[in-house]
């Protein structure tokens, strides 16, 4: 549902052009949940940014269900890492929820169903009439995912969404995430640092090598599923795949060689 | 501390100032500097001597204080939305701004009492003039921070509108007001302190009722306790009006000040 060719993206020009996406090609399949790690600065973020409408990037193509991007699509959503500044502060949690549905042509009363049913999906249920600020920032991202659940978006796509919360949230919400997917049938694209993260949550993870980013690696995960903190963060293929793409973010084996 | 308690103990100054000067001023025995007592005496007999089924309001008190309020309010909403108008299209629209800025800092430099004769030639004596001249003196700190706040939204705010598909005027009401809100806030704070300057000002000059002209017409006659007493209605006003404004502030922007707090 997601094709990606040969996309590059430069910063700025002459001596100090940045050449952050250095031809990338990747396609995702409807409902897969496809991580994607690399060192950081590498151009994951320009990545998201160019699927999501929000760039136009310097060349190559992104294809939506068949329809190339070039503004913020209506059919997909996003969740930033920094929610406090993604959330807005003058709006209650409800209406941060049901405020993107306006764009969905549904009246107060349903759109008002829809955010009460997210918030209950994700665990706030009873929070709707507080303020962002009143929660804590694994709550707050809560409340970003939320409001995109509620949108229900074809393609979701989450830009480092746990990087900002402690390690015991972190978990949470990477469960939460695996939950709520099922609920929706959604495609996934997950921007993380995280490797051991990249392979818990992921069907498939793709490795971009450091700026000008090219794809190294794209390694499926044959984890058994539900998956659980404890005995899959132990069992041996997992193990096995976060060496894996240890290796590969280090940039520590040939691009050839990389599994397809 | 209960309220009562607390408010005393940050109000005793004001009596004890008031006792000093009724004393200095009695010693002295200056005509030009009444004691606060004939002062108040003023004040009552030239608004506070009409019958009690209308709050003991006098004549002059209703003829003058309303009109000159009414002026005051009317010139600062006025310039209110106008200044907000003018400022959320300037702070969004660089082009704009290169164009306009250069107007706008010629205007505000030009001290607002000065422009008194031309909007005197231009709408005649009366209440249209002195609006305008309120208006045209207070609308530049609202444009102005306006404009500063709309330029200064959260880009992932305007980033998450955009990815949601928020329609243009929902992200003007939902995304840049509201972001805007604490500068704009400000800018009319500012505002309200100024538009009671200019509109003594212009009653002053050109005015026959409100409180301006009720002070020259003390003036004129040597009433020097009616001259104190409008001074200290005109204290009382700007005093009543901001504190009216920071309640207002206090409630609309809650969400400001906690959000600062607790990130």
């Amino acid at each position: 549902m997601l094709e990606i060719s040969n996309l590059t993206h430069t910063y700025g020009s002459g001596p100090a052009a940045h050449h952050a996406l250095g031809g990338v090609d990747l396609s995702v399949a409807k409902g897969e949940l496809v991580c994607i790690v690399g060192p950081s600065g590498c151009g994951k973020s320009t990545l998201l940014r160019s699927v999501a409408g929000l760039l136009r990037p310097g060349g190559g193509e992104v294809l939506l269900n068949g329809t190339p991007v070039d503004q913020a699509p209506d059919n997909l959503a996003v969740v930033f890492q920094d929610y406090s500044r993604s959330l807005f502060p003058w709006m209650s949690v409800a209406d941060n929820v049901s405020l993107p549905l306006r764009r969905r042509k549904l009246d107060r009363r349903r759109r008002r169903e829809a955010a009460m049913e997210a918030l209950a999906q994700v665990g706030l249920g009873g929070a709707e009439g507080k303020y962002p600020w009143q929660l804590s920032g694994g709550m707050q991202q809560r409340v970003s995912i939320a409001r995109a659940l509620a949108y229900r978006p074809a393609l979701l796509l989450m830009d480092e969404p746990f990087g900002s919360v402690d390690a015991q949230t972190r978990e949470d919400l990477e469960d939460l995430t695996l939950r709520v997917r099922g609920h929706h049938n959604m495609t996934i694209l997950l921007i993380t640092h995280d490797i051991d993260e990249s392979v818990y949550v992921g069907d498939r993870v793709v490795v971009l090598s450091k700026a000008p980013a090219k794809v190294v690696g794209d390694l499926r995960v044959d984890l058994p599923c539900p998956r659980d903190q404890i005995t899959t963060r132990e069992h041996p293929g997992f193990v096995h795949l976060r060496a894996e793409v240890g290796r590969l973010v280090r940039g520590l084996r040939n691009p050839s060689a990389a599994t397809p | 501390m209960g309220r009562a308690p607390r408010a005393a103990a940050r109000l005793w100054p004001v009596p004890a100032v008031l006792v000093v000067w009724e004393l200095v001023t009695r010693a002295v025995g200056d005509l030009s500097f009444p004691a606060p007592t004939r002062i108040a005496a003023a004040m009552r007999a030239m608004w506070l001597s009409g019958p009690a089924d209308r709050l003991w309001l006098s004549d002059a008190a209703l003829a003058n204080i309303p009109t000159s309020v009414g002026r005051l309010l009317a010139g600062w909403a006025l310039a209110g939305v106008a200044g907000t108008a003018l400022g959320i299209a300037l702070g969004r629209s660089p082009l704009l701004f290169r164009l306009v800025d250069p107007l706008v800092q010629f205007a505000r430099a030009i001290p607002p009492p000065m422009l008194l004769p031309f909007f005197m030639a231009l709408f005649a004596i009366g209440a249209r003039m002195q609006i305008n001249v309120i208006v045209f003196g207070v609308i530049w700190p609202i444009l102005i921070n306006s404009a500063e706040g709309a330029r200064h939204v959260d880009r992932r705010h305007l980033e998450t509108a955009e990815v949601f598909g928020l329609s243009r005027g929902q992200r003007l009401l939902r995304v840049i007001l509201p972001s805007a809100m604490p500068k704009i806030f400000a800018g009319l704070r500012l505002s309200l302190s100024l538009a009671l300057i200019l509109m003594v000002i212009s009653e002053l000059v050109g005015s026959t009722d409100g409180i301006g002209f009720q002070l020259l017409d003390a003036q004129r006659s040597y009433d020097l306790p009616g001259v104190w007493a409008t001074i200290v209605l005109l204290g009382v006003l700007g005093y009543v009006f901001n504190s009216a404004f920071l309640a207002a502030e206090r409630r609309i922007l809650s969400w400001h000040r906690s959000a600062k707090q607790t990130t």
